[in-house]
């Protein structure tokens, strides 16, 4: 990839804007990709935690041990983890699948303890009485313990898909097209001099993916409660 | 009908939560549990719809042996009332209301609308249907759990100290409301208290457990106030026992002496040959006694302030203990005793009340 860089006067952090204008589509290209890593993964990965987290909570002596492991699953640093993922999964270096895998395991290690904590807030009460109007146990996990987790796992939720916007850049400096690329392209334009238009464009597309995708996990977290909005009256 | 055959609960550390229970739930009856913690009453109530299984032993459901349906089935066909009502706290009191109907596969719509009509039954107005159990106090999330328990019309209930969580106030409204309800729905209710007052109340029939889950006695309210088998019994139904049980005993219609009365509003007559005067509005319903001997200004009419309304009423109908209640409550010495539509019929002594106790037949040997 080429890029030219521009003359010194815009190389002042602030142009940023038409450092984008000038490099348009594949800058949304690679703000595309980047949305896809980083919700992917977390979509997965709370698909995987859900029935860890049930066990985690079904069966009180495997809490311990699962949270154990995941913690230290989550304390890989990710380019390590990006590294050892294909190797271990015997996938090429730099499988397209190299990436997504390792976010999924992140948020994996993220969202088993949320979702064991979530079902945990449940009352006690509440599961006693939906087994005994005789729900079987998918169906109460389904209709009765999952809905009132909601909130707890929303709020892990946006840790996950937060932290997944930033790690993903990351994974631009193995290669892979996504913001990341943008930093690298300003380190390589920065000989001899500073070169900053691409590193804040990065910086700036990453914080409003990530307050973007915030939001929107609160507001599907405020359409799957409406009940949390019910106060006494 | 809900059998006991044997059933015994023993934990693995070797505890023995149930022993060898024996107890017939009668169809259309309240049968109550009752005895301290650690009696295993509540056990024994969970033991009927499988939230525990017993360790050996039987418990039929009619001619059924609970031990052989599929335990969702099984508890689809018995409502199931706890403390807190454990209601769903995401669904609104119409959906909780029609839980088991919806699992049951019910047509929402016709779910729903049987829901509301629970509602209504159990005193509930229409617009909480669409409200969260959040928004209720705990006397009316109560009452959204006995609907909830009723919804899909099973013959047998199972109760878990159902209204122990509420204020005392509220716990009675409950309570006899609940009994209305049960005399037009005649379910099989096994009900758990620790609570004897409560058990004396509402049981047709009482069994007291004893801790380590033995079965001291079965008896309707009065036998067991009246003659409590052994010590344990005699203890735990408490020392104030005769005087409970003479709510109980009845003297047929209680016979009255005709009582002057004042209406509410009308001027305050002066001079009389008593010193209280029974105030009644215009249904003769008695409002207060009057105090003849305090000083009022002249040209005053009878008002709410005037009234002393400390005392009981009993229905000509009612329990000597009621009626004795109302002498020893009442200002003037005199007990009120009103119609069941609540209006005046005359007043009663307490001397004539110990009479009628004194002249009572002995209780029938059993």
């Amino acid at each position: 990839m080429t890029v030219l860089a521009a003359d010194g006067a815009s190389s002042s952090p602030l142009h940023f804007v038409e450092y984008f204008l000038d490099h348009r589509s594949e800058d949304l290209g690679l703000l595309w990709s980047h949305t896809w890593l980083s919700v992917v993964p977390v979509i997965v990965g709370l698909l995987i935690a859900l029935p860890l987290g049930w066990v985690a909570r079904r069966h009180r002596w495997t809490y311990p041990p699962i949270m154990s492991i995941t913690g230290v699953l989550y304390t890989i640093p990710s380019i390590a983890l990006f590294v050892l993922v294909p190797p271990i999964l015997g996938l090429d270096t730099l499988d397209p699948l190299q990436v997504p895998i390792a976010l999924t395991v992140y948020s994996v290690a993220l969202l088993v303890r949320v979702v064991a904590d979530g079902l945990a807030s449940v009352p006690d009460e509440t599961v006693q009485a939906a087994t005994a109007l005789g729900f079987r146990p998918l169906e109460r996990f389904f209709k009765v313990e999952l809905p009132i987790a909601v909130p707890v796992i929303a709020a892990g939720l946006r840790v996950a898909v937060v932290s997944n916007v930033s790690i993903v850049a990351v994974a631009g400096t193995i290669g892979l097209s996504n913001l990341g690329q943008l930093f690298t392209q300003g380190f390589q334009l920065s000989t001899p001099d500073a070169y900053y238009p691409p590193i804040v464009l990065g910086i700036v597309l990453c914080v409003l993916l990530a307050v973007v995708l915030d939001s929107l996990v609160v507001l599907l977290n405020r359409l799957l409660t409406p009940w949390r909005r019910a106060v006494a009256t | 009908m809900i059998r006991f055959d044997s059933v015994t609960k023993r934990y693995p550390d070797g505890t023995v939560a149930v022993d060898d229970l024996e107890l017939v739930a009668a169809s259309g009856q309240i049968t109550v549990l009752v005895g301290p913690s650690g009696c295993g009453k509540t056990t024994s109530l969970r033991m009927v719809n499988r939230m525990i299984e017993p360790t050996s032993g039987t418990i039929w459901l009619d001619d059924e042996d609970t031990a052989s349906m599929a335990t969702h089935e099984l508890r689809r066909r018995i409502g199931y009332v706890i403390q807190h009502a454990g209601l769903f706290p995401h669904k609104t009191i119409v959906d909780n209301v029609a839980t088991v109907p919806f699992l049951l596969g019910t047509d929402k719509k016709r779910a729903r609308s049987t829901a509301m009509e629970l509602l209504e039954r159990v005193g509930l107005p229409a617009h909480f249907a669409k409200r969260y159990p959040a928004q209720l106090s705990g006397g009316q999330q109560q009452r959204v759990g006995v609907a909830r328990a009723l919804a899909a019309d099973p013959p047998v209930m199972l109760m878990d100290e159902p209204f122990s969580a509420v204020d005392p106030v509220v716990r009675e409204q409950l309570q006899d409301e609940f009994l209305r309800l049960q005399q037009d729905l005649g379910k099989t209710i096994v009900f758990v208290t620790h609570d004897i007052d409560e058990a004396v109340k509402l049981g047709d029939q009482v069994a007291v457990l004893r801790v380590g889950g033995h079965l001291a006695q079965v008896a309707t309210p009065a036998e067991l106030l009246s003659r409590p088998v052994d010590a344990f019994v005699a203890g735990f139904v408490g020392r104030d026992r005769g005087y409970r049980a003479l709510g109980f005993a009845t003297a047929g219609t209680l016979s009255t002496r005709s009582e002057p009365t004042v209406a509410t509003g009308a001027p305050l007559p002066t001079g009389s040959d008593d010193d209280w005067l029974l105030a009644v509005d215009g249904a003769r319903a008695p409002q207060g006694w009057l105090d003849m001997r305090a000083s009022a200004p002249a040209g005053a009419t009878v008002t709410d302030g005037l009234l002393h309304r400390g005392g009981t009423l009993v229905t000509q109908g009612g329990s000597l203990r009621a009626a004795l209640d109302a002498c020893l409550s009442s200002p003037s010495g005199r007990g009120v005793v009103v119609d069941e539509g609540g209006a005046l019929v005359g007043t009663i002594t307490a001397a004539e009340v110990l009479e009628l106790i004194e002249a009572r037949e002995p209780e029938p040997r059993t």
